[in-house]
């Protein structure tokens, strides 16, 4: 039979076929976590075409990463080329294809088709205090947000990230929060669900921090990112301190199979998590939001 | 409005066939109206009638010549545009890396001959989810484009149907190229043919025939209206949406999920579900990977698991997700309901299990718990 060689230039858009991509740089942030900084492969003129598709990537939106012969899991952007590097996702082993990604090398090729869904809502924030909430490998979609951050200052009052993670040794990007923490006017603040010898650091669940951190609920955006439970009692206690469902946004985690709404998988009442979502205001889903079995 | 005599109905197929479709219509198989391909009207069920109940599916002979006097059968015109099975790519290992490969899509103009209103109404409810949407399916827009439909006016529809109900039946309004009412007047077989297209005009016009007369087309409208009155089913939609959104917590829900074996089969016979997995066919010599598409069911355990487990986890959970989904969420995505009230889910499911029995046991749980306050 007659076949066309699909990772080429002239290609209609099929948006369930993948772009090549390559492993330009592996790190190991912990025991289960990984970092993989990738780039596109194939002629001058298919890089370029994949290079532009994602450099329109904003802060929040997600990739369908393809191992060869394993299949395909949603990963977000954990770093954006519009920044000025590589195409960046952080990753957690937690099953078949995951720990596929885990054994990639440098140098190994992957498929990436993306960018998709909605994203974290940086000009909304504009001139306004910014409040940052992530639960364990939540950090990953938002760390492309404190990057934009801090590239663009003086454009947002406070900026506060709250970090909550299971142990010490699991925190990712540790260097980085030590330089964001660094930075005039950026309050970040880490807590353990469990301490050890070594760790000085706040020991409690993420939520206990937020009557305590200096922010105007009135003029503020909080975005928050980590498990379902975890998101449930931050929107608590920031509504406690005043905030408005419509200035808080989640992302939310279903399972998804084709990332453009022809599968079905990812619904959540009427939404379509990727495409609607994955970010939403939390004014948008608090009907449905800890609704069992939903 | 065209008469054509049923021994001229041939003419419709062969000017088809010289058009260059392949034709696929009903046909018996196996004790049921399957879609299969047919490349002459003496293929047609001729002489066939259904009776369709809860759980229940029959075919008799009628001792007519009738060739569309039945209802809905276990088959949809998906099975065609939407294929259970569909190769999305193919990819191959190479020296430093792997290449994905797209077999071309099938060229082959379709004509699909005898699709109901109700299913009619659904491929227009799936071109909305594949052409419509943020995306566009590559494989269903390729299968998709150039279908000739030549939809049948129900006469007889089946003990299941509630398609007036859902405003999408008996007769067809759009999106087909002809539409035909069979009549049986005495000695009389005939078919009332209607244009609905430019291409559906040029086809009409080579058939042997004349010009409607009045009182054949009011044989043909009284047939059509009496369909309405034969339905063995009505559903209720008034606030469908409302009414199903605000009981998510209904213990209608409980009292299903007793009984629901969560087999997906009104999943896989309903015209308009979409959903779909999919699946990596790697060869043992681990150079070649095929991903497929799949039909899916939200009845399964693994349709919502994440790594944390599935999300719904309860057959209840599942049951109202289909439902809610088919009569209510569905309006929110796509600006229409997502059934079209072919009664397929009522006969195929092996417990009997009827959706416009559950939706007014909501409705009256509902008033009840009103009238209670
Ligand atoms: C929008 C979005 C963004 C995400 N971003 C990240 C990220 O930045 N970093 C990260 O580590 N993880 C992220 N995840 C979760 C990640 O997709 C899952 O951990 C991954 O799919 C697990 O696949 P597996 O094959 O390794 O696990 P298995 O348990 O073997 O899963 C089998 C299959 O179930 C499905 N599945 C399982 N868990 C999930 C899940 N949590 N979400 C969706 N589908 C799932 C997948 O189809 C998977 O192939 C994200 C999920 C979504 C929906
Ligand atoms: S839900 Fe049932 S009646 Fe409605 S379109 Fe689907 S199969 Fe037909
Ligand atoms: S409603 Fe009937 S057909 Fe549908 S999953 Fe339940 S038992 Fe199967
Ligand atoms: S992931 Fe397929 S519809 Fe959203």
């Amino acid at each position: 039979m007659e076949e066309t060689n699909y990772n080429t230039e002239t290609i209609v858009a099929d948006p369930m076929v993948p772009t090549l991509y390559r492993v330009e740089n592996y790190v190991k942030e912990t025991s289960d976590t990984f970092t993989l900084a990738i780039a596109p492969s194939g002629s001058a003129a298919e890089i370029k075409t994949a290079k532009q598709k994602q450099l329109d990537a904003a802060p929040g939106q997600f990739n369908m990463l393809y191992v060869f012969g394993m299949g395909e899991v949603p990963v977000s952007i954990s770093a954006s080329p519009a920044g000025g590097g590589l195409l960046t996702h952080t990753t957690r082993d937690v099953g078949s294809v995951t720990k596929a990604l885990s054994a990639l090398k440098v140098g190994d090729m992957l498929g990436v088709r993306g960018p998709f869904g909605t994203s974290w809502p940086v000009e909304r924030a504009v001139g306004k205090d910014v409040v940052l909430v992530a639960g364990g490998i939540g950090l990953a979609p938002l760390r492309p947000v404190i990057h934009e951050l801090l590239a663009r200052r003086n454009d947002f009052g406070r900026v506060v990230v709250l970090y909550g993670s299971r142990s010490p040794a699991d925190i990712i990007f540790k260097n980085e929060l030590k330089k964001w923490k660094a930075q005039p006017g950026v309050i970040v603040y880490v807590t353990v669900d469990r301490g050890s010898t070594s760790w000085h650091g706040s020991v409690g669940v993420v939520t206990r921090l937020i009557p305590k951190i200096r922010f105007d609920p009135a003029n503020a955006i909080v975005m928050i990112c980590g498990p379902e439970i975890m998101m449930h009692y931050t929107v608590d206690a920031l509504k406690q301190r005043g905030m408005s469902g419509e200035d808080i946004y989640v992302s939310m985690e279903r399972n998804m199979k084709c990332a453009v709404g022809f599968c079905g998988h990812c619904q959540f009442g009427e939404h379509f998590i990727c495409k609607d979502g994955p970010v939403f205001p939390y004014d948008r889903l608090s009907s449905l939001f800890r609704k069992p079995e939903i | 409005m065209k008469v054509i005599e049923r021994k001229y109905l041939e003419n419709l197929f062969d000017q088809l066939k010289e058009m260059g479709y392949d034709l696929f219509g009903p046909t018996v198989h196996d004790g049921a109206i399957l879609y299969d391909q047919i490349e002459s009207a003496n293929e047609l069920p001729a002489g066939w009638r259904d009776k369709q109940e809860k759980g229940t599916y029959r075919l008799e002979k009628s001792g007519e010549p009738s060739v569309f006097a039945f209802a809905a059968g276990p088959h949809s015109w998906k099975k065609f545009l939407h294929p259970a099975e569909n190769l999305l790519w193919r990819a191959q290992r190479t020296d430093d890396g792997f290449k994905v490969l797209k077999d071309p899509e099938p060229k082959r103009k379709k004509a699909f001959i005898g699709v109901r209103s109700c299913e009619l109404n659904a491929i227009l409810i799936q071109d909305k989810v594949f052409l419509n949407g943020l995306a566009v399916d590559a494989s269903y827009q390729a299968l998709r484009k150039d279908v000739f439909i030549v939809a049948v006016n129900c006469t007889h529809p089946a003990g299941t149907c509630f398609c007036a109900s859902m405003n999408t039946g008996p007769g067809a309004t759009k999106g087909f190229d002809i539409s035909l009412t069979e009549v049986l007047d005495g000695d009389r077989h005939y078919f009332l043919a209607e244009s609905g297209s430019s291409l559906g005009d040029d086809v009409l016009i080579d058939i042997s025939g004349h010009d409607a007369l009045d009182d054949e087309i009011a044989t043909g409208k009284k047939a059509l209206e009496d369909a309405v009155g034969k339905m063995g089913r009505n559903l209720d939609t008034t606030n469908i949406k409302e009414l199903l959104y605000a009981n998510s917590e209904s213990p209608v829900w409980d009292e299903v999920a007793a009984r629901c074996l969560s087999c997906g089969n009104c999943t896989m016979v309903c015209p308009t579900c979409f959903c779909t997995t999919v699946e990596d066919k790697t060869d043992l010599t681990g150079q070649h990977d095929e991903r497929w598409s799949k039909w899916d069911s939200c009845f399964s355990l693994e349709f919502s698991y994440i790594h944390t487990g599935p999300v719904r986890s309860t057959v209840r959970s599942r049951y109202r997700q289909w439902m809610t989904h088919k009569l209510a969420s569905w309006i929110d995505q796509f600006g229409t309901s997502g059934c079209v009230g072919c009664g397929r889910c009522i006969t195929w499911c092996p417990v009997g299990i009827d959706i416009t029995e559950e939706l007014a046991a909501i409705r009256n749980n509902q008033t009840e718990k009103t009238n209670q306050i």
